[in-house]
């Protein structure tokens, strides 16, 4: 039997009739169309599929979208504002910290959350913070790299 | 020819697009009225079918279809094997299980339902009645005796082969000392972030199916699903669109590839099928999996004299598009960075009830470079020598290039001491030996593997390939003067929109953002090979540049009509075709019209003015070239080139890697200290991108030397079946990377470039097994079997 649903999704308001046991990514990917949020594992451990619940970065291929219900989602849609990349996509760009493509909209959900808890993070914990995110192409120095770069960008740094 | 572009860190022209989230991988096409397939897949690894009782599958919630093996047994032919060796046994490959099944995961139903939960749904309902079959899954067992796993066959043995140069024997004669060594190549799974995927679309009127997949290789697979399926292949148009990650895993023709297009064909509609994770790692193909024995003949000196390696490989159940080639790469790098006069490689390749093993990233050649880097550790523990030292006296010189091995190959240039001893300065590797010295007198284990590699890439020339080692290019200028370039090596993370544009810019004097790559769609893209075997600049981008060269021939021969000139006295710079000082002088002082325009052109374009003109740009040739007006005369219109590059010999990058790393005595934990890389890849297109091709391939060595193993259990179970269990590197586990170069160029290709896209895959798994072993020198260790885990050096440690 389905549930309505009320989510903010990228700063807009959506109101769904979702089956309860539909995924979160699913109700994004294939209800709201935001195709940028991907699915890599179903068992949250590569973290494609990371968006922002409420501020909290999460695996959004094992929350259903009825837990979601009143809440506030962040995907990597809506991390650019007003045609400006967040300083983390500017990051991956500036350092190529992104090979195929298919693990960036996770990785960069999940260092901008990084970056929000500490803005000055050490090396050490930028690879904490990245763990649960996999990449199998960059070799994640180049992750590493984007994500001081964006470090030193939202501290005004050039 | 400008320089603005070529061998600069170019920012990728793809990433826009991938960073905010509107890129666009299969799943994320959707059309109208898609069905899903979902998959049942056998729990067993060997075992006959009795019966299918499809019944409730059929009766369940929104289930369209289900098709069992019997189904499409003689609808659709076999998966295909490229594999061309003699007296090879190819088993009959259906796409989906007939009569047994063959491994984990092998596919017997198919189910189509109107969403993707309802197909998952029913998978349940299916009543599968199996019959245990005895399960072979030891390599060496398989070789033995015992069960024959494929009917119609009198052992398990799918070929034997032996290969090499040089006289063997008389080298183990001739021998002060030899070594011998089993190493072990665990089965890999390649785990592309971005798992398998398709889409088909029959347009039943037009009678056209479309297929959406995630391959390395559009137009290999449009041929090969074509003949499974029985559609002309001019009406099948395969379509790769975003490709999240390859490795080998994805070069290759899948039995879902060919159901799906079928499925689409009987039932006029969409359907996708997305691979789960689980999926990935049952039924797509694995890497490696080879069980070998070193043995190695050698002076006092250090001069090796022969090597024999003789392996049993696994191929799994099936062969899948290269799978019994992949050993026979590992036979061809066998002499590495040295000349070794003798060299004997014996392949023993049998079936076992497991997935397919085939290309994962290095393929064939990481084993290769593996099994000569340790043995010439192994050499120098043996003599007490350095072991750079005794890879040093083993190097040809950069005169001897060509350099012809025992393997039969021709090294096309080199010069591997420049390479280590940059990296050595770089790292400096005296004062390191020292301070390991000092420590070990602490007691700190700290340990230095050295690495010097040589790979083949560029693959490669047709005739050392199964099906075409060729690639294609067509380079078209617009009428807007817009730069088009199609390329058949369609990339899937390499960022050949970027690399092939730096080539186009430079070559057409444009400006990159004018540029645009066009890749991976058969209906736009002329046919193509793909994207493996580090092949695609070197052969792709090749076909590009000469592709260009035909293109500015015509349009050399159209700027002298149109400037009135002598051909010899019009030169092309910085995008311009100008007359040159003398003939510059005369030309303005003519004010006769170039060419008389008699109408004024029926449609809206602009006109080319010429007129008193001392110089055109290419836009402006290409704009006359589409308007054809004035054109030389037995001009085509139209400003275009295509051009099939074929090498003559495959490329040879190296490099010196050296790892440093400390064990932990009590918890057997490894910690990197340094990790120096010196890659030589001919000339660099964008190093930015050369980088990031080298940390990820340096990644999957650590993955596969420290965490990474397929396991299968005595049943043929698998037991490293998702992510939790089956360990891929994350961002702790990496050291800090010094990356350098040296640069040879290749005198295959007119770039120069050699290729990149294996090279950390291939040259750091020995730097970093060494590095353990020498940490744990002191232990008596020489060597260890990969990968290395902290419980093995706990024991070690522990033992004393």
């Amino acid at each position: 039997m389905k549930k309505a649903i009320n989510l903010n999704v990228n700063g807009v308001s959506h109101t769904d009739e979702v089956e309860p046991r539909m995924l979160l990514v699913h109700y994004l990917r294939d209800v709201l169309e935001l195709t940028g949020t991907h699915v890599g594992c179903e068992t949250s451990l590569c973290g494609a599929c990371t968006v922002m619940l409420d501020g909290q970065a999460v695996k959004s291929c094992t929350v259903f979208a009825i837990q979601a219900d009143g809440a506030s989602v962040t995907t990597i849609e809506g991390l650019a504002k007003n045609g400006e990349l967040h300083p983390v996509q500017e990051g991956f760009w500036e350092k190529h910290g992104l090979q195929c493509g298919y693990c960036t909209p996770g990785m960069i959900v999940s260092a901008a959350q990084l970056l929000d808890r500490n803005a000055d993070p050490s090396r050490e914990e930028i690879c904490h913070g990245l763990e649960g995110n996999l990449c199998r192409c960059t070799g994640y120095q180049h992750i590493i790299e984007a994500v001081q770069y964006a470090a030193a960008k939202k501290a005004g740094q050039p | 020819m400008t320089n603005n572009y070529v061998g600069k860190r170019i920012k990728r022209t793809e990433d826009p697009r991938l960073i905010r989230g509107l890129a666009h991988y299969v799943d994320d096409i959707s059309l109208p009225n898609t069905l899903h397939v979902a998959f049942v897949r056998s729990i067993y690894a060997h075992a006959k079918i009795n019966s299918i009782d499809t019944s409730a599958a059929l009766a369940a919630p929104g289930v369209v279809a289900v098709y069992t093996g019997k189904d499409v047994a003689d609808k659709i032919g076999p998966v295909p094997c490229a594999g061309a060796l003699p007296d090879l046994k190819v088993p009959d490959h259906r796409v989906l299980a007939k009569d047994k099944v063959y491994f984990v995961g092998h596919p017997v139903v198919a189910i189509v339902a109107k969403d993707r939960y309802a197909a998952r749904d029913a998978v349940d309902l299916v009543m599968v009645d199996y019959e245990d079959l005895p399960v072979v899954t030891d390599v060496e067992a398989a070789a033995a005796g015992g069960p024959v796993i494929h009917d119609g066959f009198s052992d398990n043995i799918a070929y034997r082969l032996t290969s090499g140069e040089g006289d063997i024997d008389a080298a183990f004669a001739a021998a002060e000392r030899t070594v011998k060594q089993r190493v072990l190549h665990k089965r890999l799974a390649p785990i592309a972030m971005e798992p398998r995927g398709v889409l088909a679309r029959y347009f039943p009127g037009e009678e056209e199916l479309t297929i959406w997949s995630s391959t390395q290789i559009p137009h290999l697979m449009r041929t090969q699903v074509a003949l499974m399926i029985g559609i002309p292949e001019n009406k099948l148009r395969v379509i790769t669109p975003e490709v999240g990650g390859g490795f080998g895993s994805k070069l290759n023709v899948y039995s879902e590839e060919a159901l799906l297009g079928w499925i689409s064909m009987q039932l006029g509609k969409p359907v996708k099928w997305i691979e789960t994770r689980r999926e990935n790692i049952q039924a797509t193909i694995h890497g490696r999996g080879q069980v070998g024995d070193i043995e190695v003949a050698f002076k006092n000196d250090g001069t090796v004299l022969g090597l024999r390696y003789s392996v049993f490989a696994d191929m799994g159940a099936y062969h899948q598009l290269l799978t019994p080639a992949i050993p026979t790469l590992t036979g061809l790098m066998l002499s590495g960075a040295y000349k070794i006069p003798a060299i004997q490689m014996n392949i023993t390749a049998c079936f076992t009830n497991k997935m397919a093993t085939d290309a994962y990233r290095g393929a064939g050649r990481p084993e290769a470079t593996y099994v000569v880097e340790r043995v010439f550790d192994l050499v120098a523990a043996e003599l007490g020598m350095d072991p750079a030292e005794v890879r040093r006296k083993n190097f040809p010189a950069p005169s001897e290039f060509p350099f012809h091995t025992a393997t039969g190959l021709d090294y096309d240039s080199g010069d591997y001491e420049t390479a280590l001893n940059k990296a050595q300065q770089i790292i400096d590797y005296a004062a390191l030996r020292e301070e390991q010295k000092k420590a070990r007198a602490e007691g700190r284990l700290i340990g230095i593997g050295v690495s010097t590699y040589v790979e083949i890439c560029a693959l490669g020339p047709s005739q050392a390939m199964p099906a075409g080692g060729w690639e294609s290019a067509t380079v078209r200028i617009e009428p807007t003067g817009k730069v088009t370039v199609l390329t058949g090596a369609s990339p899937h993370g390499q960022g050949q929109e970027t690399s092939f544009a730096q080539i186009a810019a430079d070559e057409l004097g444009v400006n990159i953002n004018d540029v645009t790559v066009i890749h991976g769609d058969t209906g736009v893209v002329q046919y193509g090979i793909g994207t493996f075997g580090s092949r695609a600049t070197a052969v792709g981008g090749t076909a590009v540049y000469v592709a260009i060269q035909k293109l500015k021939e015509k349009a050399h021969k159209i700027a002298t009509h149109m400037l009135q000139a002598d051909a010899t006295r019009v030169s092309f710079e910085g995008g311009k075709y100008s007359l040159q000082a003398a003939a510059a002088a005369a030309a303005t002082g003519t004010s006769e019209p170039v060419v008389p325009v008699a109408e004024a052109p029926a449609a809206a374009l602009p006109e080319p003015q010429t007129e008193g003109k001392t110089s055109l740009t290419i836009q402006d040739i290409a704009l006359a070239a589409h308007i054809a007006k004035e054109l030389p005369p037995d001009t085509e219109p139209g400003l275009s080139a295509t051009y099939f590059f074929e090498p003559k010999n495959f490329t040879f990058p190296f490099g010196t890697h050296i790892c440093v790393v400390e064990v932990d005595r009590d918890t057997g934990d490894i910690k990197f200290l340094r990790y120096v890389a010196v890659d030589d890849c001919g000339k660099v297109i964008n190093p930015l991108l050369v980088d990031g091709q080298v940390h990820g391939g340096i990644v999957q060595s650590i993955g596969q030397a420290m965490y990474e193993e397929v396991v299968y259990d005595e049943q043929g179970q698998l037991i490293t079946g998702t992510l939790m269990d089956y360990a891929v590197p994350r961002a702790s586990h990496i050291p800090n990377f010094e990356l350098d170069r040296t640069e040879t160029p290749s005198p295959v290709n007119p770039l120069g470039v050699k290729g990149v896209g294996e090279a950390g895959t291939i040259g750091a798994t020995p730097a970093i097994v060494g590095a353990i072993v020498d940490a744990l020198a002191p232990f008596g260790v020489k060597h260890l079997d990969m990968p290395v885990k902290p419980e093995d050096v706990w024991r070690i440690i522990s033992r004393g």
